[in-house]
């Protein structure tokens, strides 16, 4: 049984989010719902699935490096009844196997969770072939997939878990690697498809994901030595989108900002915009995210710092044009 | 172990299936010909018509059948486009209503050109883009076999859909798992979309392919009904099975036998009238 506390939030940061999903999560997971199973296309080890292995060999398969048969196969798995984690790198299962996403889970409502491990930028000196930035635009046109991505290693125990309750396709995208920064560190109520306000203070608002949730509340603090407050809120569930919390948002903002280790086309900021646009009136809103390129690869730090998504050139970022819009 | 329901194919049960077939085949016609300008495929849905008789007239018991019974038999149709012939089939066995066949390509009707899943129509699975069902199939086996079920798990494949990709991963996965609950019927007409089988993609030997991939492989006359009683009985233990059914495109209309231009079309009056004419048995 996990327990919820602050001194575990901060073991579960050191093994990041997937080290915490797959290390520690999914035996909560089984424990509450036994007919669950958790398949892999040869990444086991690499998601750190070794333990679990071992304790319940009987509710895990190896598929061999065949994304698309995994999904096929856990769609069947999941016809027959099975709650299904289906998981290797982001990349390779939201593109190699688009079209058995689209099939299996949109089409078929199949009861698959998909974990995209690596997404965003972590993997680093891997290169292109391993980034992920094109997912979320990717899986949010396909309708009837739940989008869930969270900010941290403990809020992705959280993720396991209500993914698991929740029936009907769900993918579960993971971001930063080992030692990842906090965002939570006492507990907290999360439910799908309700945002999360961490400061709610300013005119201005930032909507981040995943890793950036904690790139935005850093990026806040030296706007605040600036004078400039801003209110930065978890968006945890991509889709279906929490609408209230944008109108609410919109309302009370001179400035929107989206930040995501995706890319700036389609993901969280195309979404808060594609809301936004029906409005007879809105907030200006800045999209920050990943360039619409193929760079060099580099280490983490590196290719975020490229793509202006650290918190110093966050916060620069939003400065520039939260004074632009002053008069 | 497989129970062996229908070992000896009397001359009676034979004659019932030839029978069941040629209604099958009146009944995809007259679908066809209900369908109108809308077209319908009739190549790959004629050839499949003795594999669908036998099936579910005397593989599947009625028992097995009635898909309330939650350990029935999964028939996974990956070749989603032979709905004249799987649609005609379910119908025969009161899964498909005639109001339902009635309904065939029309607004908003859930009976299109390739099947939905609809369970409690029997119809275990949405096909239409190709090589999905095999994957899907290998799931479910695999569940059988994991919860302890003894329901068979039968998969329709085309012959042109093996070249996807995806077919093969879930061929090498199904011996690894050595899912003796599972057979793959393979719909060997020789004729994809685009011409001939070896013209379009050669693959070789299936059977020589399939054996390699660690099944059971059984190539018989696929409209041979005691060939294929025969190769729905033979199981070896801890390997899939395999049906390779040799049959023709078009079976059992002259003019549109081995013919690709009948993979999908529009079928007149005139044509329908000619195609009955040839008919041995009418029903």
């Amino acid at each position: 049984m996990l327990t919820f506390n602050s001194l575990n939030f901060r073991t579960w940061s050191k093994l990041g989010q997937r080290g915490a999903f797959f290390g520690l999560a999914v035996f909560e997971v089984v424990e509450q719902f036994d007919n669950t199973m958790i398949l892999t296309a040869d990444l086991a080890y690499l998601t750190g699935l070794e333990r679990f292995i071992n304790k319940y060999p009987e509710k895990f398969l190896n598929i061999g490096i065949a994304e698309q048969n995994m999904l096929g196969i856990s769609a069947g798995l999941a016809h027959e009844g099975k709650i299904v984690f289906a998981t290797t790198y982001a990349s390779f299962i939201t593109m190699r196997s688009c079209e058995q996403m689209r099939h299996y889970l949109g089409y078929m409502k199949s009861n698959i969770k998909i974990v995209g491990s690596g997404a965003g930028l972590i993997m680093s000196y891997s290169g292109n072939t391993h980034y992920t930035f094109e997912d979320l635009s990717i899986v949010r046109a396909i309708p009837n997939i739940t989008i869930l991505s969270p900010a941290d290693a403990t809020e992705s125990v959280k993720v396991a878990l209500a993914a698991a309750e929740f029936v009907g396709p769900v993918y579960i995208r993971l971001t930063g690697g080992l030692n990842t920064p906090m965002v939570y560190k006492e507990d907290y109520n999360f439910k799908i498809g309700k945002a999360i306000t961490l400061t709610n203070e300013g005119d201005v608002t930032v909507f981040a994901t995943g890793s950036m949730v904690y790139n935005s509340l850093e990026a806040a603090k030296i706007l605040k030595e600036k004078g400039i407050l801003v209110r930065v809120v978890n968006i945890h569930t991509v889709k279906p989108i929490d609408k209230e919390c944008i109108k609410v948002s919109n309302d009370c903002s001179k400035l929107l900002v989206s930040v995501e280790e995706h890319s700036k086309i389609g993901g969280l900021g195309g979404t808060v915009a594609e809301y936004l646009c029906s409005k007879s009136n809105h907030a200006p809103l800045l999209r920050l995210g990943i360039a619409d390129e193929f760079r060099h690869a580099g280490d983490y730090t590196y290719l975020l710092s490229e793509n202006r998504l650290l918190p110093e050139q966050i916060a620069h970022d939003i400065e520039e044009k939260y004074l632009s819009l002053i008069p | 172990m497989v129970e062996c329901k229908y070992s000896v194919m009397d001359k009676e049960t034979k004659s019932k299936i030839i029978t069941l077939s040629a209604k099958l085949r009146n009944h995809s016609l007259k679908m066809a010909l209900d369908a109108g300008k809308n077209g319908s495929h009739l190549g790959g849905g004629l050839s499949l018509v003795e594999v669908f008789a036998t099936l579910y007239g005397i593989v599947i018991s009625d028992e097995n059948r009635n898909p309330a019974n939650s350990n029935h038999d999964r028939v996974i149709i990956s070749k989603g486009h032979c709905v004249l012939s799987y649609y005609s089939v379910l119908n025969e066995f009161g899964l498909l209503s005639d109001e339902d066949i009635a309904s065939f390509e029309t607004n908003g009707s859930i009976l299109h050109g390739h099947a939905t899943r609809d369970l409690s129509r029997g119809i275990e699975f949405s096909g239409g883009s190709l090589g999905l069902g095999l994957s899907y199939a290998i799931g479910v086996a695999l569940a059988g076999k994991i919860n302890n079920r003894s329901y068979k798990v039968y998969a329709i494949v085309g012959d042109g859909e093996c070249n996807e990709g995806i077919v093969w991963e879930a061929f090498m996965s199904a011996a690894h798992f050595k899912l003796d609950n599972l057979t793959v019927i393979v719909d060997h007409n020789k004729l994809q979309y685009d011409g001939n089988l070896t013209t379009i993609m050669n693959m070789g030997s299936l059977k020589e392919k399939l054996d390699a991939f660690g099944f059971n492989t059984n190539q018989v006359d696929g409209h041979d009904v005691e060939q294929l009683v025969e190769a729905f009985q033979n199981y070896v233990c801890d390997k899939p099975n395999a049906i390779i059914a040799n049959t023709l495109k078009g079976k059992g209309v002259s003019f549109m036998e081995n013919r690709k231009e009948w993979h999908y079309s529009v079928l007149t009056q005139e044509q329908y009238d000619l195609a009955m004419s040839e008919q041995s048995i009418k029903i």
